[in-house]
């Protein structure tokens, strides 16, 4: 186990400078993260064009995992259907749990998040804001949403 | 026991001596000698303790109090022989005032449920401090939603210090009882816990002080102190997790419910009537914790072995260090600078996420604790999600503190 394993490069950049990071105006859901065990809460806004997530940003406060684990995600999910970014979250969440998960080649820059696996105390750090997406894509009604805990 | 002399000076305390007590603490974590920063938490067990209930499992296993036979009778004698241990520990004016339970946290709620909930009214208030943990929040915020009683909150300040006056301003006719920590687990701060327990008394307010922090760190002399009932859990003084005490103004226990039914706390069970135990055994009901209790004996022994006076100055000597070589690292901000604290140190650092930065230290196998200390209120209150904390025991060294500066410095750098 190596700490740069953990903190890659990509990881630390998106720490550093957060993408889609801030409110997003007239957004279609708002939902929010919670992880009672650390204190760390986001709020993902998402626009939605049909079946497609047009747009989406988060804001909050967490720890480098969970900020670049977010920023990360809403680049990757941006432009997806409902069904491929739910798709792409059991991807990622098998990436953080199973040790015996595939390569994460196709993954591209989200595949920094597999060096978190080796870190249990901290999985849940990278998971909070796919959890919380993930709620928000199969709640039948997206207007209404509440809140996501992680516990 | 442990046979350690230690000497009377003070600047010859001898750190390596005591830490050879303590296996743990020859441990390597990922490659790195550990340097164990989280005592608040829950500090590490000497040999001696480690001993005494490994003792007791092996010889002297049974059940206690009601068996004639001699592994029985061994038990029930090492058991008791830890209460009587705990009386000259905090002294208690006598073995019926030390109850034993699971923990701190277990102490509080029967107060709340044994001794509070039967006296509130709707309207009565119950007092605390802002900096208090979860642990002497929750009881009372239950207590207040089955009685109607208020839960009435007394300011700190920026330091995280509280102040008597502005405690004893919000003490009045309607107040029934004063809960708070005698030392601050976020923060260190130390209460002035006499004088706050004297203003309570002035105005016939009952008292009960967290003690969960305090004890490992200075004298607690429950009489000298004048409160009525104090808590606090026997692992984080060097004793096994599961086995806390709390003490009780033998007047008041006597006055008290059972908190629950079961075995022990029984003299006699008809299917009409149940006549109760006499204390302290009234409020222990089941089979309890025998060899956390005796672990529980083995510390106060291996305590009593040391010249605590000394142990206090070099933990104070620690802290010190501690706050001189942190407030030196550029961003770093520490939280919670009371002019009296106990040994441990909160902070944040610019840039750094609390949780980034236990992981780095971890790396270089150093154990600090990050989030929010089971203390939201006080994290609030600074406007943070989360701190550090780094707290200390009397095994800690000045090379552990100045590794733990090396390894903040580095996780800025990564974050830079």
């Amino acid at each position: 186990m190596e700490l740069n394993d953990l903190y890659r490069d990509v990881i630390l950049d998106h720490n550093r400078r957060p993408r889609n990071f801030g409110g997003l105006e007239s957004a279609d859901a708002s939902i929010e993260g919670f992880n009672p065990m650390c204190g760390d809460r986001l709020t993902l806004r998402l626009k939605l064009n049909d079946d497609t997530i047009s747009d989406i940003r988060f804001e909050g406060q967490g720890c480098a995992i969970s900020t670049a684990s977010a920023s990360m995600m809403t680049e990757a999910v941006k432009g997806k259907s409902r069904a491929e970014a739910l798709e792409l979250f059991d991807r990622i969440h098998q990436l953080l749990t199973d040790d015996d998960a595939p390569p994460a080649d196709e993954l591209g820059k989200l595949a920094a998040l597999s060096g978190v696996r080796q870190y249990p105390a901290r999985v849940k750090c990278a998971t909070l804001c796919w959890h919380t997406l993930s709620t928000a894509l199969r709640s039948a009604d997206l207007k209404s949403l509440g809140a996501v805990s992680t516990e | 026991m442990n046979n350690i002399a230690l000497a009377r000076d003070h600047s010859r305390f001898d750190v390596d001596a005591v830490r050879r007590e303590f296996p743990i603490l020859a441990r390597m974590v990922r490659g790195k000698p550990l340097a164990y920063l989280d005592n608040g938490a829950s500090a590490q067990r000497p040999a001696a303790v480690i001993a005494a209930v490994d003792d007791y499992e092996r010889r002297h296993h049974a059940n206690i109090h009601r068996g004639v036979h001699t592994l029985s009778q061994e038990a029930t004698a090492l058991y008791e022989g830890a209460r009587d241990r705990l009386v000259r520990f905090v002294n208690a004016a006598s073995r019926a005032e030390i109850i034993f339970v699971r923990g701190t946290t277990e102490a509080i709620n029967l107060v709340a449920q044994s001794y509070a909930r039967p006296l509130l009214q709707p309207g009565d208030e119950v007092l605390i401090t802002h900096l208090e943990h979860h642990a002497n929040i929750v009881p009372w915020q239950m207590l207040c939603e089955q009685t109607g009683a208020r839960l009435v909150v007394a300011p700190m300040d920026s330091r995280g210090e509280v102040h008597v006056d502005a405690v004893a301003a919000l003490m009045n006719t309607r107040t029934k009882l004063f809960a708070f920590a005698h030392v601050s687990n976020a923060l260190g701060t130390v209460l002035p816990a006499k004088r706050l327990v004297a203003a309570a008394k002035e105005r016939g307010i009952t008292t009960l002080i967290d003690g969960a922090q305090a004890i490992s760190h200075m004298d607690v002399d429950v009489q000298d102190l004048g409160c009525d009932f104090y808590a606090f859990s026997g692992h984080k003084m060097y004793a096994p997790t599961g086995v806390g005490v709390l003490y009780g103004r033998e007047r008041l226990l006597e006055r008290m419910p059972p908190w629950q039914g079961g075995g022990e706390m029984i003299l006699a069970v008809t299917f009409a009537k149940t006549t109760y135990n006499a204390l302290p055994n009234k409020f222990e009901a089941g089979t309890p914790n025998i060899s956390g209790g005796i672990g529980l004996g083995a510390a106060v022994d291996f305590l009593a072995g040391f010249d605590r006076q000394a142990a206090q100055a070099h933990e104070d000597a620690l802290l010190q260090h501690a706050t001189a070589v942190l407030s030196k690292i550029p961003g770093l901000r520490i939280i919670g600078t009371a002019p009296h604290k106990a040994s441990l140190v909160s902070f944040v650092v610019a840039g750094v996420h609390p949780h980034d930065l236990g992981t780095i230290l971890d790396e270089d196998g150093i154990a600090v604790r990050t989030g929010h200390h089971c203390a939201m209120p006080v994290m609030d209150f600074f406007e943070l999600p989360a701190t550090a904390r780094a707290s200390f025991a009397f095994y800690n060294t000045f090379d552990e503190i100045d590794r733990l500066g090396a390894g903040i410095e580095r996780a800025r750098k990564m974050f830079a």
